[in-house]
């Protein structure tokens, strides 16, 4: 049911359309950028743009290699940015673009330091400001189109489909053609899995992927605020039995009227 | 009694700059975003104001609930001249986190947003509904002063007011008010550590654990009496209300054991997962780890556990400077120093990022010096009003 996407960085040319799509659907204003002395550009995601290509020259074994890589939300499966958001302003849809709704938002900016692919952006120059991120196009997936970056891509590089037949499709490219890439799909277990799915000629931390466990991150916060519940009922009734026993026990002890300033100090 | 004091007018003058240059930021940043008056990005999205005025700022508020606990659930009477002083700093505090925020985020107009869209699976909601609540709980707890003070007021016009019946009202809800505090304290000083459970791949493994929360709770209760402390000394030093040394001493008895606990907490999880080994070979950040336990807990522990150090006024006072200082150091470690939110980022706070924390300390100074000044604190209304309240039997313990 959940949509996905697969890059295959080995067909990439670099051209960036899916960049200018990207612009062009999300009507995202151009940046004015420096020379880093590389056709990188621009040099990073912001509020202003949602996808780039990464341009990355690395050796490996033995033989120089000149790789692309797309950047852009990873619409994981168990997304750490929905479960912090405090008022559920991000949502994962069952389509499985995780979508954001800047009706809720105040911008306290969880998302952005939850999120372990560094990927939600701010507007830091705008007195009223959202945050920003890859849709995935959820809006033109719900119209039956594919997202625009996948549409404007000329090589086939990006391939967008059911992420169980996109799985096993790059499975099926990795078997036919093992000296092209290496044995690895990134985004299959990354964090409990994501809908972008990555083939790579290089090992994927040499292109500056994140190396993260197949845990979803959200694992531990869900479990302590499981415990919430309890732990309010708890120290409640705790609390309430303490005073009355004190209170209680003062109330025998008025009697003999004999002031026990020793007491223990238990907090 | 609360006439004669030297009002120091140079500090108050210094302060009311301060805070005008916190509010002059404050302008700019809402002309121009956050961008302009800070060093935040997208690589560090939470900077100074969320380790400082959030991270700090809750947990050295702890003071409150703890001694609200202390003197009126189990009725320890010694304590109670510094409970009032304690509930009205962690109320500022409070305050002093919802004006950071109102810098901070993005949109603080839309905050309500967090009271009717709920994600009950955020940490985040959690702390949010805690503390706008708790900020509440506060200003009920520390109302009666204020109705104190206005039934004494030199304007007649006030003064004629029948103070005693709202005043009646809330000593009524007094001790569920209490407990209510503690319940809601309990909950959002720990969940800022679930906060932190979301980072398990950026927080460095010296301080990522699933009893995070814990830890942040134990750490809490503990630099709650020494803010105590603190708090009660410099008071002592400027407005002359002179404390018992027994009720000094006593709060710096429960320190050690608070700190104990919190040590084996941290040490036993670091053995159980098999990293203690980290605190010698996580070289930087094994001194930051090593900083925080030795200033803020075995230090505190070997010293307070002392008694000739708990008969001296100002060796308690500066173990609970300790104590401050090590809780301080371990909220900046997990929330900035120890997060590498976003690998490759260096951050460091832009100058009016401190202006506008420094600013709103020193919005809470004047607000204490005003209290102190105006408002009978460190003791409560006379007896034969007491002695009606249902639910209570707190005695006047002194003049002081």
């Amino acid at each position: 049911m959940s949509k996905a996407v697969l890059y295959d960085s080995t067909k990439c040319i670099g051209c960036r359309a899916c960049q200018v799509a990207c612009k062009q659907w999300n009507e995202l204003p151009a940046e004015t950028t420096t020379n880093q002395g590389t056709y990188e550009n621009p040099p990073k995601l912001s509020a202003k743009t949602f996808t780039k290509i990464r341009f990355t020259e690395v050796e490996d074994n033995g033989k120089f290699h000149f790789v692309f890589n797309k950047v852009q939300c990873m619409h994981c499966e168990h997304p750490a940015c929905v479960a912090a958001c405090p008022v559920g302003a991000l949502q994962k849809t069952p389509e499985g673009p995780v979508v954001y709704d800047d009706n809720k938002c105040f911008g306290c900016r969880y998302c952005m330091v939850a999120c372990p692919f560094g990927i939600p952006t701010f507007e830091w120059d705008d007195p009223l400001p959202w945050i920003r991120k890859c849709t995935f196009c959820a809006d033109r997936q719900g119209g039956g189109l594919k997202p625009a970056c996948v549409t404007a891509c000329p090589t086939g590089a990006l391939k967008f489909g059911e992420r169980e037949e996109i799985l096993a499709e790059a499975r099926e490219r990795i078997t036919a053609q093992p000296d092209n890439y290496v044995d690895y799909i990134y985004g299959e277990k990354e964090v409990g899995g994501t809908s972008w799915l990555y083939l790579s000629p290089v090992p994927f931390e040499k292109l500056g992927f994140p190396v993260l466990g197949s845990k979803a991150v959200t694992l531990d916060a869900e479990r302590a605020m499981g415990a919430v519940p309890p732990v309010l009922i708890g120290v409640a009734a705790v609390m309430s039995g303490i005073y009355w026993l004190v209170k209680r026990r003062d109330k025998m002890s008025q009697g003999k009227d004999g002031e026990k300033e020793k007491e223990e100090v238990t907090k | 009694m609360m006439q004669g004091k030297r009002s120091f007018p140079i500090g108050t003058f210094v302060l009311s700059i301060l805070v005008l240059l916190g509010l002059a930021v404050m302008i700019i940043r809402y002309i121009y975003g956050l961008g302009a008056i800070s060093n935040l990005s997208d690589g560090r999205a939470w900077g100074l104001w969320i380790s400082f005025d959030l991270y700090c700022g809750v947990a050295l508020a702890a003071g409150g609930f703890t001694l609200a606990g202390v003197v009126y659930i189990f009725n320890l009477k010694k304590y109670h001249a510094v409970a009032r002083p304690a509930v009205l700093t962690a109320f500022l505090g409070y305050t002093l986190v919802i004006l950071a925020l109102l810098v901070d985020l993005g949109q603080p107009w839309y905050i309500w947003h967090i009271l009717i869209s709920w994600n009950i699976h955020s940490p985040l909601f959690e702390v949010g509904v805690c503390v706008m609540t708790y900020a509440v709980v506060l200003a009920l707890e520390f109302v009666p002063a204020v109705f104190e003070g206005l039934g004494r007021s030199i304007l007649p016009g006030i003064r004629r007011i029948d103070w005693h019946a709202p005043w009646r009202v809330i000593r009524t809800i007094q001790i569920p008010l209490v407990v209510l505090g503690i319940v809601l304290s309990t909950l959002h000083q720990s969940s800022l550590g679930s906060m932190l459970l979301m980072m398990p791949e950026t927080l460095h493994a010296l301080w990522y654990t699933p009893i995070l929360p814990i830890l942040f709770l134990v750490s809490a209760v503990a630099v709650g009496p020494a803010m105590v402390i603190f708090e009660s000394t410099l008071s002592t030093r400027i407005f002359g209300h002179k404390l018992d040394i027994d009720v000094l001493s006593g709060l710096a008895r429960a320190i050690p054991y608070l700190l104990g606990i919190f040590l084996i907490l941290k040490v036993f999880e670091l053995a159980a997962v098999g990293e203690l080994g980290l605190i010698f070979t996580a070289y930087p950040q094994n001194l930051l780890w090593w900083g925080e336990i030795i200033i803020g807990v075995i230090l505190p522990i070997i010293l307070l556990s002392m008694s000739g150090v708990r008969q001296s006024r100002r060796a308690v006072f500066w173990c609970s400077l300790l104590v401050i200082a090590g809780l301080i150091l371990n909220r900046f470690n997990v929330s900035m120093l120890a997060l590498d939110m976003r690998p490759g980022t260096i951050y460091f706070p832009h100058w009016m990022e401190f202006a506008i924390s420094v600013g709103l300390v020193a919005d809470a100074l004047l607000v204490i010096w005003l209290a102190h000044r105006l408002l009978p604190i460190h003791r409560e209304e006379g007896e034969e009003e007491e002695e009606k309240k249902p639910g209570r039997i707190v005695r006047q313990v002194s003049e002081a």
